[in-house]
C-alpha cells in the first residue's frame, strides 16, 4: 500500500504539471482578449501604460520565460503553493492564493452540503425502488428520478428563485450579504434553494444507479446462500444485498464530490454565491491568467485527491481489490 | 415404515411469463427418510433443482404458482409462515450450490459467512459462532482452519469454496442437507472428494441428503433411491440396483448410455439422447419424452403414462409393458456397460 500511494503521490504531480501547461498553452495560444488592455481600463489608456501594464505583467517577455515565472509559481517553494509574486489577479490585484481561499468555504459549504442532500436522497429512492420494484412507488420514483437527471439545473434554479423566492417569499434570494460569513448565510437558510437545486441531479441519478445496482446484486447467487441460511429479508437487502450494489456508488460520489469541489459554476452563477466556480468565470472574462491558472490548478487537485481516495477506498470496500 | 422426514405430494410449480406458463414442476411426489441419501437425476430445464428451491422456500411466492404440499417433520411448509419457515431454513434443513465460486459473499471473510449463519439460529455470541466456524472448516477438511477463515472466498480454490458451503450448511446440524449439482462447477479429481466428503458428514451429522445432478455416473456409489424427472416430472424412481441394473425407462437409458466408461474394450462412441429438452411451456402431449424416444408407439403420443410400481417402489412412466422393458433393457443398455 505505502509504495503504491507513493507511485499515485507522483502521478499527481505529473498530471497537475500536464493541466497547468495545458492551461498555459490555452491561455497563451488562445487569448481571450489583451489582458494589458483590460488591466488599464479599456480604451481611454494610452498605449504607453498598456505597455507599462504588460511589461508589468511580463507579458513582454518570450513565451518560455513567461512559461518558466509561471511554472516556478506553482513550485512550493519559496511559497508553498501559488506563489504570491506570480499569482497576482491582473484585474483585482490581489494574491490569487487570497482570492481562492477566500472563495473556498463558500464552495465546499454548496458542494457538501448538496452531496449529503443527493446522498439522504437518491440512495433512500434507489433501494426502496429495487426493493419494491414494479410497484406504484417505484414507478413514482423513477419519474421522479427521470425529471430530476432531465431537468437543467440552471432552469431549475431560475425556477427555484421565482417560485419560493420572488412569488412565495418563503426563501431568501440569492447571494450573499457582505455582513453574512458562510456559516451564518448557512443559518439564514441562503444555501437551502442552491443545495436542493443541484442535489437534485444528483439524486436523480443515484436513486438510478443504486436501483440498477441492487436490483442485479439481488439477483446474485451469494443472496440466494444468504436466504437459504434463514436470515430475514432485511438483513439479506441490507447486509448482503446493499454491501455489494454501493460500493461501486463510492467511486462516483468521490468524483462527483471532487469535481463540485473545483466550483459548481452554474449553481454559483444563478444563485450569485461567491464561490470558486463563479470566480472562474469571472476572471475568463477578465483574462485573468493568473487566477485561471489557480483555479484550474485547484480544481484539478481536487478531482485527483478525490480519484485518489476512491481507490484507496476500494481497497477497504473490496477484499478483491488489493494494490501493490 | 416411519413417518418420513420430507414427504412432498403432488408439488407442482409455475412460473407466468410473458411467453406462457412455464410448467417448471408439474405434479411430483416423493419422500425422503431420515438418514437417506436420494439422488434426484435429469437433464437441465427438468425441474430437479425448481422442485428443491420450492422445498427450501427460495422460490418466491409471487412469481410463481404453487402447489401441493411438502411436509418437512410433519410441518407443511407450504403454508407456515414465513418467520416460521426461516427458523427451519439453514437449520433444520439447508443446501449447498452449484457454483462455489458465485455462492459466497465476495466481501465477507468465510469464517464470518459461517458464524452468521451460526448466529442466525442460535443464541451464541460472535466469538464463540466464530469459534464454531473455525471446527467447521476443520471438520470439512481445511487445513489451518484458523487462518482460512479469516479469509476471503476469492482466496480459496474452488473445491474449498464448496467445503466451506459445505461447513456453513452443515453448521447448525440439520437434518436434510440439499446439494444442488454440487461438484458440476469443480474439476473431476475434486468431484470425488466433496462427495466422499458429503458422505462422511452425511453419517457423521446422521443427516438426510438429496443430490441433484444432470450426472448418473456421480450419484451412483453415493446414493440409496434415486429419481429420475424429464420435463417437470418424475419419470422413474427405485434404489440405486434398480435405476443401473433393472430400468424401465427409455429416458434413463439414454442417460446411463450416456455415461463415459474407461473401461470399455472398444472405442466406442457415447450415445446422446437425440433430440433437445422439451419446451416447459409447450411440454408435448402424452408422454413428454416421446419426440425423442426410440421406442415410441401410437399411445404415448396422447396418453400420459402413470408413474407405476412395477416391483416394491421401483416406478417408471412408460407405456411399454414389463417384458419389453427387462428385454430392451437387457438387450440394448446392458450390453453397453
Amino acid at each position: 500500500m505505502g509504495r503504491y500511494l507513493i507511485r499515485r503521490t507522483l502521478f499527481l504531480i505529473l498530471v497537475l504539471w500536464i493541466v497547468s501547461v495545458v492551461t498555459f498553452v490555452i491561455f497563451v495560444k488562445l487569448p481571450p482578449g489583451d489582458p494589458a488592455r483590460r488591466a488599464t481600463g479599456g480604451r481611454g489608456a494610452s498605449e504607453e501604460q498598456i505597455e507599462a501594464a504588460r511589461h508589468n505583467f511580463g507579458l513582454d517577455k518570450p513565451i518560455l520565460t513567461q512559461y518558466l515565472r509561471f511554472a516556478k509559481g506553482l513550485v512550493p517553494w519559496p511559497s508553498w503553493f501559488l506563489y504570491d509574486e506570480v499569482y497576482h489577479s491582473y484585474g483585482s490585484n490581489v494574491p490569487v492564493k487570497e482570492q481562492v481561499f477566500s472563495r473556498l468555504p463558500v464552495t465546499i459549504a454548496l458542494a457538501v452540503g448538496a452531496a449529503v442532500m443527493w446522498l439522504l436522497l437518491g440512495v433512500p429512492i434507489g433501494i426502496i425502488s429495487a426493493v419494491k420494484r414494479r410497484t406504484i412507488i417505484d414507478r413514482a420514483s423513477m419519474v421522479f428520478a427521470l425529471i430530476g437527471v432531465s431537468a437543467p439545473v440552471f432552469w431549475l434554479a431560475q425556477l427555484a428563485l421565482y417560485i419560493f423566492w420572488f412569488k412565495l417569499e418563503w426563501m431568501p434570494g440569492s447571494g450573499i450579504p457582505l455582513d453574512q460569513g458562510v456559516f451564518k448565510a448557512m443559518l439564514t437558510g441562503r444555501f437551502i434553494m442552491p443545495w436542493v437545486v443541484l442535489s437534485l441531479t444528483f439524486a436523480a441519478f443515484y436513486a438510478r444507479m443504486i436501483r440498477g445496482n441492487l436490483i442485479e446484486t439481488m439477483g446474485e447467487e451469494y443472496i440466494r446462500t444468504a436466504r437459504a441460511k434463514g436470515l430475514s429479508e432485511r438483513k439479506v437487502v441490507f447486509r448482503h444485498g446493499l454491501r455489494a450494489a454501493l460500493t461501486p456508488a463510492v467511486t462516483l460520489f468521490g468524483l462527483d464530490l471532487g469535481g463540485l469541489l473545483g466550483g459548481a459554476i452554474i449553481t454559483e452563477s444563478v444563485f450569485n454565491l461567491p464561490g470558486i466556480g463563479k470566480l472562474a468565470i469571472q476572471s475568463i472574462y477578465n483574462s485573468d491568467f493568473p487566477m485561471v491558472m489557480g483555479i484550474t490548478i485547484i480544481g484539478a487537485f481536487f478531482i485527483i485527491i478525490a480519484n485518489l481516495l476512491v481507490d484507496v477506498a476500494y481497497a477497504f470496500l473490496d477484499p478483491r481489490v488489493r494494490y501493490e | 415404515m416411519p413417518q418420513p422426514l420430507l414427504e412432498v405430494e403432488d408439488l407442482t410449480v409455475h412460473f407466468p411469463t410473458e411467453d406462457g406458463l412455464v410448467k417448471a414442476v408439474d405434479g411430483i411426489s416423493f419422500s425422503i427418510q431420515q438418514g437417506e441419501t436420494l439422488g434426484i437425476v435429469g437433464e437441465s430445464g427438468s425441474g430437479k433443482s425448481v422442485s428443491f428451491l420450492t422445498v427450501m422456500g427460495l422460490v418466491n411466492q409471487k412469481q410463481a404458482h404453487i402447489t401441493g404440499s411438502v411436509r418437512f417433520q410433519g410441518q407443511d411448509l407450504l403454508t407456515i409462515p414465513a418467520e416460521e419457515l426461516r427458523t427451519i431454513r439453514g437449520a433444520k434443513m439447508s443446501m449447498i450450490f452449484q457454483d462455489p465460486m458465485t455462492s459466497l459473499h465476495p466481501f465477507y471473510k468465510v469464517g464470518q459467512q459461517i458464524a452468521e449463519a451460526i448466529r442466525t439460529h442460535q443464541p451464541v455470541g460472535k466469538a464463540e459462532a466464530w469459534d464454531q466456524a473455525v471446527d467447521m472448516l476443520g471438520r470439512v477438511g481445511i487445513p489451518r482452519p484458523e487462518e482460512r477463515a479469516k479469509q476471503y472466498p476469492h482466496e480459496f480454490s474452488g473445491g474449498m469454496r464448496q467445503r466451506a458451503m459445505i461447513a456453513m450448511a452443515l453448521s447448525l446440524n440439520p437434518d436434510l442437507l440439499i446439494a444442488d449439482e454440487p461438484t458440476t462447477a469443480l474439476d473431476v479429481t475434486v468431484q470425488a472428494q466433496i462427495l466422499d466428503l458429503i458422505d462422511r458428514l452425511k453419517s457423521e451429522f446422521n443427516a438426510a441428503v438429496a443430490i441433484i445432478t444432470h450426472d448418473l455416473g456421480v450419484v451412483a456409489e453415493h446414493c440409496d433411491n434415486i429419481q429420475v424427472m424429464y420435463a417437470g416430472r418424475i419419470v422413474e424412481a427405485g434404489d440405486t440396483n434398480d435405476i443401473y441394473y433393472k430400468s424401465h425407462h427409455p429416458y434413463t437409458w439414454g442417460l446411463l448410455r450416456s455415461i463415459p466408461r474407461l473401461d470399455s474394450a472398444t472405442n466406442e462412441r457415447l450415445k446422446p439422447i437425440q433430440g433437445s429438452p422439451p419446451s416447459l411451456i409447450n411440454v408435448p402431449s402424452g408422454c413428454p419424452f416421446h419426440p425423442r424416444c426410440p421406442y415410441v408407439m401410437d399411445v404415448c403420443k396422447v396418453e400420459r403414462p402413470p408413474l407405476n410400481p412395477a416391483d416394491g417402489h421401483h416406478a417408471s412412466a412408460c407405456h411399454l409393458t414389463l417384458t419389453d422393458k427387462q428385454r430392451i433393457f437387457s438387450e440394448e443398455v446392458l450390453v453397453h456397460r
